[in-house]
């Protein structure tokens, strides 16, 4: 049965879509078929992140519309086998994203996929809520700071009440945080908020905790998702999210201070 | 957190935590307000300009609140006049 994975935000620029490129090559990565589907439609940017761009000839909004099929529009990954890109449409309005044509291409994606990545736009409109309306699962980036998690707090409610599981009154989406641009200097200097702080006030699970790195930048410039740099802190910090996000237990890593050597292994970690 | 960090921390303000005081009380308002039909806040606009007419009161003295009781809502106003 094919999940359905929205990863959504409400305040723009948190880290969704280097997170959707992350965690759609992870779960690529551990023999999952998987498709990212870009919903920021006039903006699309996954395609940059993955390194496709230039590949894109049909896009998702071709697809609804009925001039390209999904096959033709569907972009193989080039390093992965089993991981596919939908493009969002760069010249078109957001209506021509409707309801019906959402769910046709996901019903179609269904059939062939085990996972579905939504990667959402920011905002409350249309892309948004078309992007979570068929979610099983959400993730909600956060960056610890006061506009992120109020937002993130107000999406947790649109997920709890526009949502087709919510509407059918079916069991509700299944929600998880992931902190990302996380500064553990910042944090112990008392000028940012802290993972408990931020886990408190949305009181919703803690998929994982990605450090502010420059190893995101480094991946972007290069159009390979940080995941696949796995000697990076962020690469990690994705890699474990996605261990967990299958259902395994385990410890998060980047949370404390770095230390150099000793140091480090006595204080890092937190169970 | 090592005792080195806590020092530094306690020299400054810190300003994390009144982020989360902040944060928490307004979550807690919006969350409140949640699934409240969106004509609430013009409702509330236009009586309190309504009330004006006839005694001076403040945007906060006029609370408007909807409450789902079973098959029927109740639309609960609460307005605090000034002491006479
Ligand atoms: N962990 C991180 N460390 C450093 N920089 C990061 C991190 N995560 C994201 N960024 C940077 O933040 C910026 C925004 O990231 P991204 O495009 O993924 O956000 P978004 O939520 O998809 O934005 P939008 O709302 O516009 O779609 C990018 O420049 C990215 O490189
Ligand atoms: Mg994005």
């Amino acid at each position: 049965m094919a999940q359905i994975i929205v990863v959504t935000s409400g305040k723009g620029g948190v880290g969704k879509t280097t997170s959707s490129a992350a965690i759609g090559t992870g779960l690529a990565l551990r023999g999952h078929k998987t498709v990212i589907v870009d919903f920021d439609v006039g903006l699309r940017n996954l395609d940059l992140i993955m390194g496709c761009e230039r590949r894109v000839v049909y896009d998702f909004i071709n697809v609804i519309h009925n001039e390209a099929t999904l096959s033709q529009a569907l972009i193989k990954d080039k390093r992965l086998d089993n991981l596919y890109v939908l493009a969002a449409s760069q010249t078109r309005d957001k209506e021509a994203l409707n309801k019906e044509g959402v769910a046709r291409v996901i019903e179609e994606l269904k059939k062939d996929f085990e996972y579905i990545i939504c990667d959402s736009p920011a905002g409350i409109e249309t892309g948004a809520h078309l992007a979570m309306y068929f979610a099983d699962i959400a993730i909600v980036v956060t960056n610890p700071e006061v506009s992120s998690v109020r937002d993130s707090d107000r999406i947790l409610g649109l997920l709890a009440s526009k949502s087709q599981r919510a509407e059918k009154g079916e069991e509700p989406i299944k929600e998880h945080l992931l902190l990302t641009r996380y500064n553990p200097e910042r944090v112990a200097r008392g000028e940012m908020l802290s993972v408990d702080d931020v886990e408190e006030i949305l009181s919703i699970g803690l998929l994982g905790v990605i450090p502010e790195s420059q190893a995101v930048l480094k991946a972007s410039n290069q159009g390979v998702p940080v995941i696949l740099d796995d000697q990076s802190d962020a690469g990690q910090a994705y890699s474990d999210a996605v261990d967990r996000l299958l259902g395994k237990e385990v410890k998060h890593r980047f949370l404390e201070v770095q230390k150099k050597g000793l140091l480090q292994r006595l204080f890092g970690g937190r169970e | 957190m090592s005792i080195f960090d806590f020092l530094l921390a306690r020299k400054k303000t810190n300003t994390a935590s009144i982020a989360k005081e902040r944060l928490q009380i307004i979550v807690a308002h919006e969350r409140g307000s949640r699934g409240q039909p969106d004509y609430l806040p013009a409702l509330q606009e236009e009586l309190i300009a309504v009330i004006r007419k006839y005694v001076p009161i403040d945007q906060d003295q006029v609370q408007v609140a909807l409450e789902n009781q079973g098959t029927c809502s109740i639309l609960e106003l609460n307005i605090t006049l000034p002491d006479r």
